[in-house]
């Protein structure tokens, strides 16, 4: 399984890897962790002339916690999500959802801009930061502009980001005390992606509901999550299902993924609840 | 493709070489490095068996290529013997508690616990086995793979007392 050919690239800020994908166009593509995108390219399934490494750009990386927002460089892997004590007690929902993401060899490389800025309907970030209402930072030759996770994802592996753009940052803003949160995920094996998941945040008249796995992108449910604002939990879960298109694959039929899409959902819901001030 | 020019620490020793960028740095080490240690299984990042120690991350060595490490501080299994090149606490332990029948994982599989031993020096059994995850047996059951990897912890916490 061996890739093909390629030159290698590792620019030291982002203005640099911005003239290179501008050079090289097409034929070139960015690489942060490479777990997505290393597989595709040992199967001939992806390509390129120019492989752009952003490991040496120190403007992606870091977390910062505010007040208000906290905010992720694109560079940040799963395994710091997971270890920054500091994240974990503004948005305690990413440490859960980052768990569950795949082994600890690969979280350790795995980097959180990668994860949202792939378009694959498995990766779990996608509708977590739909639930938490984040905002993606791109920057690209005309230069930068802020695109809300929700409305980031437009089919599979499309997304709202151009060519030349890169994915620099993910702000997004901290829940009120008192929002308590969940994130549930079912899955065949450790390191599988979901057959469903389910990202909930309730609590202070407010709620909002994601799911991961269940149609081509990420499914953020407006109707869902004015429903469980409302203490009404058949209501979201019935709202929910009505906007999931799951199809049948080698996770299970269509009716098996809604049933598991609405038992994920009301245990993601019955924890948030639980936590809730 | 024109090779590049790669330089990286493998096991305390400077080594040198050159490759295509596109090389796997498992493939760098086993055929040009001669490193055999670390295994090719499943060759898909699921199994493992090629896990190194890359600046104090456990990573699958399929999965990385050679170019995204230049520079790096590599350690394989054989670097985990004690200076005189007998068997480390973990590669003891593992021989001493069975933790392996065929062998073809252990290698990975005393790579990644070197790792999650220094992070967490006390793992319960439920730390272990998920801190393993990432690592496929497929002859023990797992069940001494754990034991020797908590014996190991006792040891190197022992060992790390008595030295104070």
């Amino acid at each position: 399984m061996i890739p093909a050919g390629f030159e290698y690239h590792r620019p030291g800020d982002i203005a640099s890897a911005i003239g290179i994908l501008q050079e090289h166009g097409d034929e070139a593509r960015v690489i942060a962790g490479g777990h997505s995108l290393i597989p595709m390219m040992k199967l001939r399934m992806a390509e390129m002339g120019h492989l752009v490494d952003l490991q040496a750009i120190d403007e992606l990386k870091g977390i910062q916690i505010g007040s208000d927002t906290v905010t992720l460089g694109a560079m940040v892997t799963q395994h710091e999500l997971i270890t920054h004590d500091g994240l974990a007690a503004a948005i305690p929902l990413i440490r859960e959802a980052a768990l569950q993401i795949a082994d600890p060899q690969v979280r350790y490389m795995g980097t959180v801009g990668g994860n949202v800025a792939n378009g694959d309907p498995g990766n779990d970030m996608p509708g977590l930061m739909q639930c938490l209402n984040a905002t993606f930072e791109l920057s690209g030759p005309d230069g930068n502009r802020s695109v809300a996770a929700r409305e980031f994802y437009e089919a599979a592996y499309f997304t709202a980001r151009e060519d030349e753009e890169i994915l620099t940052r993910i702000s997004i803003p901290v829940p009120g005390a008192g929002v308590g949160q969940a994130y549930e995920k079912q899955k065949r094996k450790i390191g599988d992606y979901a057959t469903a998941a389910a990202a909930v945040m309730v609590g202070n008249g407010t709620a909002s509901v994601a799911m991961t796995n269940l149609a081509d992108t990420p499914i953020w449910s407006e109707g869902a999550s004015a429903a469980l604002a409302d203490g009404d939990v058949n209501g979201c879960v019935a709202a929910m299902l009505d906007a999931i298109e799951p199809v049948a694959d080698n996770r299970g039929p269509v009716e098996f993924k809604k049933h598991v899409a609405a038992v994920m959902l009301r245990r993601a819901i019955d924890r948030a609840q639980s936590r809730a001030g | 493709m024109s090779k590049m020019h790669v330089k990286l620490t493998v096991n305390g020793k400077e080594v040198e070489g050159l490759a295509e960028p596109r090389t796997l740095l498992i493939h760098f080490l086993r055929e040009d490095l001669k490193i055999t240690g670390p295994h090719i299984g499943c060759e898909t990042s699921h199994c493992g068996a090629c896990t190194v120690d890359i600046d104090g991350k456990s990573v699958k060595s399929c999965t990385t290529f050679v170019a995204q490490v230049n520079g790096a501080d590599i350690t394989t299994v054989e670097g985990l013997t004690n200076d005189d090149g007998s068997l480390g606490v973990l590669q003891e332990m593992f021989r001493e508690h069975h933790g392996l029948q065929c062998g073809f994982c252990t290698p990975g599989m005393i790579t990644r616990a070197h790792r999650l031993l220094q992070e967490n020096p006390n793992p319960t059994e439920e730390e272990i086995r998920f801190g393993m995850a990432g690592n496929l047996c497929r002859c023990t059951g797992y069940q001494n793979i754990v034991k020797a990897i908590s014996a190991s912890a006792d040891m190197l916490n022992a060992q790390k007392e008595a030295a104070e």
